[in-house]
């Protein structure tokens, strides 16, 4: 299976969180919890629904990503997005993406 | 502009208290996501991709100086420091906590503001023309009859739970700045052969992924009938509106499914029930409105055109400005100024908690204390001395909101797209900021001349993109960002939908695109010609050529 991570914004304050090994949510990307198999895709998934259920998170949800060399990269546009922040405020930068974000003038 | 009376805030003041109930128990985990959403989107809260989003409401852009501060203290305090201005003249805010949301709204409502209706299956903010009261194009100021709108509509029991949103933007000038006929309901004063000041009613327009353009249901509505005719179209709409598919629930598909003239039999027929019921606008309500809406002592100021003409001479810049921002006053000796809040390269409508204030005290010392917003997400100072234009001009300059771009091509309308929206499919903002930047030449702007840009991120059209003389529609193609060029729509009065030109531009392209359309127009254009004329007049294919030329070569 192509590897994985949880994500959902929390219900709190609706920031963009991924799920950590322990179970947790993180705002940083490079802290969660890489799923690459079923087994742990099962797992993952009732700790995800017990947060929901817990009101710690919003409907959280698996999303492909990929491992080169420990970083962890988002495969879809709309999930670096979320994952690095709005290209256009390279001030709101949550973590270093290079090319991610657009020069100001 | 009009206050709140007790009724208002008791609404507004309670409405706070009972969400506030509604978080908590949200954040104790007593009602789940699905339960919380209808009752928070009732309150303009939306999740976002980053975040929670609130929407403020502005009624038909009416702001005092008073709560613009408290909009720029509010993002600060709550937010990043900013607050984006949108196509329904309302304010976003893009990154508030739902812990925190009560009281902001709270603070929100001792300034007799809220965000009840900005979002949720309602009535939603009630837009009319920004130049309400100032124009002399106008029969009489349309924001009378944005508020009696507003008081109706607010918290209606019947038409809390339509099928879809509704939208009604109210103008009463022969230009149209309203975009009236993209509305589910357009209402336009209009005068009859008696010379009686009512209402033409359009019904069913819209944008999204099915844009119509509104069809008159009735050519001419006494003033004492607008509520109970507002309330049958509304009961015909709550009826038979579908529900079955949100993609087909708006008024502007019933239009289509059942004709004008059968929806217009359904609407009379409710309406001669109801039209001398409770409903009635005596006249006496009328003038108890337009009061709060009089013209303001105005000076009587002799004309000074020497000194501004000075000014302009000694100034191009200043010069430029006016010609392109400022716009007549009905009143001699005053004008109305149109702040650009499309700096070159800048996200469109975004304005910092700093500029907010700085905006507000301008208000103070230069326009009796009022502003405008406006949808094509500029703001408008309705109320300015000509004397002090020169002053006002160094200070929005300094500002960064004197750019002399409005109507032009660095006037873009966008909306956020997937920078921010969970809806959008591509993003719109940084399209925008190339675009302007490659214009950034104010020269050949002005050379280009009118010129109205639109940007949507996906295809519910937030960005107009359908009434953009160019406009520009963001899709996903296999995880790519591509975007379709549409030509010839028009927001006016003369409100048209733009065609699909031809395939979809990859991001890398798109701004060669735009550029060659402009170049084309260029080329084409007869002396004095906006880009709409010559496209009336000319029609696709020149443009088409000039995209496409592999395209046009295999053909021939």
């Amino acid at each position: 299976m192509a590897l994985q991570i949880f994500t959902s914004n929390r219900v709190s304050d609706g920031i963009v969180v991924f799920q950590a090994k322990d179970g947790s949510w993180t705002e940083s990307l490079d802290k969660s919890y890489v799923i690459r198999d079923e087994d742990a895709l099962a797992k993952a998934t009732l700790r995800a629904e017990a947060a929901d259920v817990a009101a710690v998170v919003i409907d959280p949800y698996p999303i492909d990503v990929t491992e080169d060399k420990g970083v962890i990269r988002p495969v879809r546009y709309r999930e670096r997005i979320r994952a690095y922040g709005p290209t256009i405020h390279p001030d709101f930068a949550k973590m270093p993406a290079l090319g991610h974000f657009l020069s100001g003038d | 502009m009009y206050r709140y009376d007790q009724f208002d805030q008791r609404v507004v003041d309670e409405r706070v208290e009972q969400f506030r109930d509604q978080v908590e128990r949200r954040m104790r985990g007593e009602i789940t996501e699905a339960e919380f959403k209808p009752l928070r989107l009732m309150n303009g809260l939306y999740l976002q991709l980053h975040a929670y989003m609130l929407r403020i409401g502005i009624p038909y852009g009416m702001l005092s100086s008073k709560q613009l501060r408290k909009l720029a203290h509010i993002s600060r305090k709550y937010d990043r420091g900013y607050g984006h201005f949108t196509t329904r003249q309302c304010l976003q805010l893009n990154w508030p906590k739902l812990e925190e949301t009560p009281d902001l709204l709270a603070e929100l409502a001792e300034v007799e503001m809220h965000a009840i209706q900005t979002s949720g299956n309602s009535i939603r903010n009630v837009t009319a023309d920004q130049y309400g009261g100032v124009t002399a194009d106008e029969i009489e100021d349309s924001r009378i009859y944005a508020e009696i709108i507003r008081q109706w509509s607010t918290l209606h029991p019947e038409f809390s739970f339509l099928p879809r949103k509704f939208k009604i933007a109210v103008t009463a000038s022969t230009i149209d700045r309203t975009a009236v006929k993209f509305h589910d309901i357009g209402i336009i004063l209009a005068k009859n052969e008696d010379g009686e000041t009512g209402f033409e009613i359009l019904v069913g327009g819209g944008m999204g992924r099915t844009p119509m353009i509104g069809q008159t249901i009735r050519k001419f509505l006494p003033k004492q009938h607008l509520l109970s005719y507002m309330e049958a179209i509304f009961r015909i709409y709550n009826l038979m509106g579908r529900r079955d598919n949100i993609y087909k629930a708006r008024i502007k598909i019933l239009v289509y499914e059942l004709g004008i003239d059968e929806l217009q039999k359904l609407v009379e027929d409710e309406w001669n029930e109801i039209k001398d019921g409770p409903l009635g606008l005596p006249a006496a309500e009328i003038a108890r409105i337009e009061e709060y809406f009089k013209p303001p002592a105005y000076e009587v100021i002799e004309p000074d055109a020497q000194t501004l003409a000075v000014h302009k001479f000694e100034s191009p810049d200043f010069a430029h400005w006016s010609k392109v921002n400022v716009v007549a006053h009905k009143q001699p000796g005053y004008a109305i100024v149109n702040l650009s809040l499309k700096p070159t390269g800048r996200p469109t409508g975004d304005v910092t908690a700093d500029q907010m204030d700085a905006i507000a005290d301008l208000a103070d010392q230069y326009s009796l204390g009022e502003l405008r917003t406006t949808h094509d997400q500029n703001l408008v100072f309705a109320d300015v001395k000509e004397g002090d234009l020169f002053e006002l001009w160094r200070d929005l300059d300094g500002l960064d909101l004197a750019t002399p771009n409005l109507k032009l091509i660095g006037d873009v309308i966008c909306c956020p797209g997937l920078d921010y929206c969970a809806l959008a499919n591509a993003r719109s903002i940084p399209v925008s900021q190339r675009i302007t930047r490659r214009f950034a030449d104010l020269k050949r702007q002005f050379d280009i001349g009118e010129l109205r840009l639109k940007i949507s991120g996906c295809i519910n059209a937030c960005g107009h993109h359908h009434a953009g003389n160019i406009g520009i529609l963001g899709v996903d193609r296999k995880g790519e960002e591509y975007y379709q060029i549409t030509l010839g729509g028009s927001g006016d009065e003369n409100a048209a939908i733009g065609d699909v030109v031809g395939p979809a531009f990859s991001s890398e392209d798109v701004v060669d695109a735009v550029e060659a359309i402009v170049e084309t127009y260029i080329e084409k254009r007869k002396p004095g010609e906006i880009f709409l004329e010559t496209y009336r007049r000319i029609g696709q294919e020149p443009f088409k050529t000039r995209l496409y030329p592999e395209k046009t070569d295999a053909a021939a």
